[in-house]
């Protein structure tokens, strides 16, 4: 088995340790892992991602145009963007919530976000999409949107991973106070 | 040994530590920053970590322990070389007795950088060795390497990385503690005619140095590191993999075509999906230049493509020695036009340039830049093809919703409305005060540059009001030297300090100021104010720049005096505070004038449902209240600043160390 994911969205989105929860679930199943991540001034609201390549002696933790198994999106313009690195028929899962760039709240650039998740819908066979704000609103926290994202992900047979090496990951790397909401949230979309 | 998820940046700090690192030092930079704060989380308890207050700092502490025989590593970012080269270029005419190795990240692309600079230039310029990791576990491999070579010839040594080196991540095998190597320095032995710097010296040992980088291209040439694949053992190879030895004689005989590459693109190289007949050159010490191995890789080939990013460092010495040996070898590259003269490379960009050069001989070519090539613009069937997509969002980088930068930059834009001014920027978070609507920086150059210019301008156009920007750690960085020019030089300007209480921009380090080192330990303060007094300066004023009104008026009062005036905003970075009250928007009273959205740009006020009322993003909002305070109707309220602020400050280090470090996930 291997898989080329992207995970993507607007910086402090979280979605670094949806990645780093990826990885470690894949170093518990003893797969060959590589990511790259966006890290410092892009941060800062603007665009970031990361690439994983779990499973294959890779070269590069960089994934090819065409070659992505499963796009995990943050956000819909942030996905779009992401977009040509899907392979044919691969899937995507993808938050309903647009992040609104400060540019276009001043009406220096435009931003429509339903046409996004339109063109998503038309040019993506297996998609997945979330309702980000009824999961904030059920769960009572709009923070955990990245395991929410992740738990669609597992759903989508997509990640290659099972959902125990996930829970595992995430107590070593999740507080164990916020356990209970972040489980919950794993398994909001089932 | 162990197995571990490292980034490039951890991978080479265990690496340093397993080397028996006695001494590192550093200036934060992004991509460089981690390397130090690895070392300080995971130091076995005997090295002496620190963040110097710039880089220059760093180099000469990290050279004095290395005289005294400690095993000594220095870590910065490229620009940050530029403020170390002082010490480093008089050091190689030294030379070191404890191995010294300086790590310089390069930043291809650039990410977060003001120059595309490359050290492997660098690194030729100053006669220092370079070497030039291409993978993770390749970095914490090498770096080992590069103290025994520093060490064994007695010279400093440049490990130089690039962004998908320190940021990339792979789970690897690494030493136990129990593994790494103990070193006991000797001690520094006095000897005046070997530490002590004088032009009889320096040309006695400038002869040495050229002799001993001779020596060091032949030693290089023998590197394992630098490779030669021949085409047969090419195949299915991995980078970092044990090397084989298989220089079989009938590749020797059938390629005609090559390709020489380092660092990130090496993997590049191998991912890329031509199999045309082609030999490789991976070059991991571009200094001295490992000649021989050069020779024996151009051997009966017509045409090697360099696949770098940045300057053309292979590409030129591989031209040169073509040149010395009369080789009729075309080097093709960036100077033919065959790959981006700047800007970093990716997958896509390496692929179609192998394609391109190796022409017929190999599938047909994808992607945008083949395409204007008609033979090779068929396009692989499995591609995804797409539509045309909907404009998208465009994103620069901004201030953080509630960033006090944001208030002392629309502090200063109001009280200064209708007046002749500059506001000269410098480097960190407050960069992106340029960005609209606030557009608060026009001139940002290097660290500390902002005051300098402030000065010029001010000479040159006197009746233009000056502002020089400055952050904290900015200030005790480079700030404080130009503070004096200007003062004694009878300049007329203020000086803004955007106090936040960390090194933000590069994941919260401590810096004088904060009375906190990297090792955690609680230390006397620097105090700004004073240092401002103590130099000279009659007004320093400080202030809370989430006073909106209480810093209007410090603006005024202060830009209107006379020579070089100081105005301290202090408060701490909302990455280090929790919000305790966020501001909503009563709605009924919001009469949709849009001026909160308009003039501050912050993150967390959107437009409402109705596309013409404000609303805030609760989820972002930190509380600040500046949106509260500039309202013309008072429709906002409910945010409460966080006064318990600077015990948060202290707990810095372990905010930084927690893995989810963009703070907001899983709070």
């Amino acid at each position: 088995m291997s898989k080329n994911i992207i995970l993507c969205g607007v910086g402090g989105q979280g979605t670094i340790l949806a990645s780093r929860l990826i990885a470690s679930a894949a170093m518990k199943k003893n797969l060959p892992i590589k990511t790259a991540e966006t890290i410092g001034m892009a941060q800062r609201g603007g665009s970031v991602f990361s690439h994983l390549r779990i499973g294959e002696d890779a070269n590069t933790p960089l994934i090819a145009k065409g070659t992505a198994d499963l796009i995990i999106g943050f956000e819909p313009g942030e996905t779009v963007r992401q977009l040509p690195f899907l392979k044919k028929g691969g899937a995507v899962v993808v938050s309903s919530r647009p992040v609104m760039p400060v540019s276009a709240m001043i009406g220096k650039s435009t931003y429509d976000a339903n046409a996004m998740l339109t063109y998503l819908k038309e040019n993506v066979e297996h998609l997945t999409i979330v309702d980000a704000d009824q999961a904030a609103s059920d769960l009572g926290s709009a923070k955990t949107l990245n395991v929410v994202l992740l738990g669609a992900a597992l759903r989508s047979g997509e990640l290659g991973l099972g959902e125990s090496e996930i829970i595992e990951s995430m107590k070593e790397r999740i507080p164990e106070k916020l356990w209970q909401l972040n489980f919950q949230s794993l398994n909001w979309s089932s | 040994m162990h197995k571990e998820f490292l980034m490039g940046n951890e991978a080479i700090a265990l690496g340093a530590l397993a080397a028996g690192v006695n001494l590192v030092a550093g200036y934060p930079g992004t991509p460089s920053t981690e390397v130090l704060e690895t070392i300080a989380k995971r130091n076995p308890g005997n090295v002496y970590v620190e963040w110097s207050i710039n880089e220059k700092a760093g180099m000469e502490v990290a050279a004095g322990a290395a005289y005294a025989g400690a095993r000594t590593l220095v870590t910065m970012k490229q620009v940050g070389l530029n403020v170390a080269s002082d010490p480093l270029m008089s050091l190689e005419y030294i030379g070191v007795k404890g191995g010294m190795v300086v790590l310089v990240a390069d930043d291809p692309g650039p990410i977060s950088s003001q120059t595309e600079q490359d050290t492997r230039t660098f690194g030729m310029f100053a006669k220092v060795p370079v070497f030039d990791p291409c993978s993770v576990r390749d970095a914490y491999e090498m770096i080992q390497e590069a103290f025994e070579v520093s060490e064994t010839y007695g010279t400093p040594v440049i490990f130089r990385a690039t962004t998908r080196v320190d940021h990339g991540y792979e789970a690897l095998e690494v030493k136990d503690e129990g593994e790494y190597k103990n070193n006991r320095p000797e001690g520094f032995v006095k000897d005046s005619s070997r530490w002590v710097i004088f032009p009889r010296l320096s040309v006695k040992n400038h002869a040495l140095i050229e002799q001993r980088n001779e020596r060091l291209s032949e030693v290089f040439s023998q590197y394992p590191r630098n490779v030669i694949l021949w085409e047969k053992s090419r195949k299915e190879r991995c980078v970092g993999e044990e090397l084989p030895v298989c220089h079989e004689e009938q590749d020797r005989q059938g390629c005609r075509r090559g390709i020489a590459t380092q660092g990130a693109n090496y993997g590049y190289v191998l991912d890329s999906k031509q199999d045309g007949d082609v030999r490789i050159l991976r070059v991991a010490t571009p200094f001295p230049f490992p000649e021989k191995l050069a020779l024996e890789f151009l051997e009966g080939l017509d045409e090697v493509l360099c696949v770098e990013e940045l300057d053309p460092v292979i590409e030129r010495a591989l031209t040169y020695v073509c040149g010395k040996y009369g080789l009729a070898v075309k080097i093709r590259g960036k100077k033919t036009g065959d790959l981006p003269l700047s800007g970093e490379n990716t997958l896509e960009i390496v692929e179609n340039a192998i394609c391109r050069f190796l022409g017929a001989e190999s599938k047909e070519c994808s992607g945008e830049k083949a395409a204007a090539d008609p033979a090779s613009a068929k396009e692989p069937a499995e591609k995804n093809l797409l539509p045309e997509p909907p404009a998208l969002p465009v994103r620069p980088p901004v201030l953080c919703a509630g960033c006090p930068h944001r208030a002392s930059f629309y502090a200063v834009k109001t009280a200064m409305k209708g007046q002749k001014t500059i506001y000269c920027g410098d480097i960190g978070c407050y960069t992106l005060g340029n960005a609209q609507p606030l557009d608060m920086c026009d001139t940002c150059l290097c660290m500390g540059a902002g005051i300098g210019i402030a000065q010029g301008v001010f000479h040159t156009e006197p009746d233009t009001k000056c502002f020089a920007f400055v952050g904290d750690s900015t200030f005790f960085a480079s700030g404080i030297t130009e503070t004096i020019n200007a003062f004694y030089n009878q300049a007329d300007l203020t000086l803004v300090i955007l106090d936040n209480s960390t090194t933000a921009m590069t994941g919260h380090q401590p810096h004088p100021g904060t009375g906190r080192t990297v090792m955690g330990q609680a230390v006397e303060k620097v105090s700004m104010e004073k240092v401002l007094c103590a130099i000279g300066l009659e007004t320093v004023e400080t202030v809370d720049p989430l006073d909106f009104q209480l810093s209007v008026e410090t603006v005024r009062r202060v830009a209107a005096k006379p020579g070089v005036k100081a105005i301290i905003f202090r408060s701490p970075c909302i990455a280090l505070t929790k919000p305790v009250g966020r501001s909503r928007v009563t709605s009924e009273k919001c009469i949709g004038c849009g001026k909160c959205i308009r003039e501050l740009g912050c993150p967390a006020l959107v437009l409402g449902e109705d596309g013409k009322k404000a609303r805030i993003d609760t989820s972002l909002c930190t509380g600040c209240t500046l949106c509260e305070q500039i309202c013309p109707v008072g429709a906002i309220s409910g945010g409460m600043k966080n006064d318990t602020a600077k015990d948060d400050v202290i707990k810095q280090s372990e905010i930084r160390n927690d893995t989810a470090k963009e703070g907001a996930a899983n709070e």
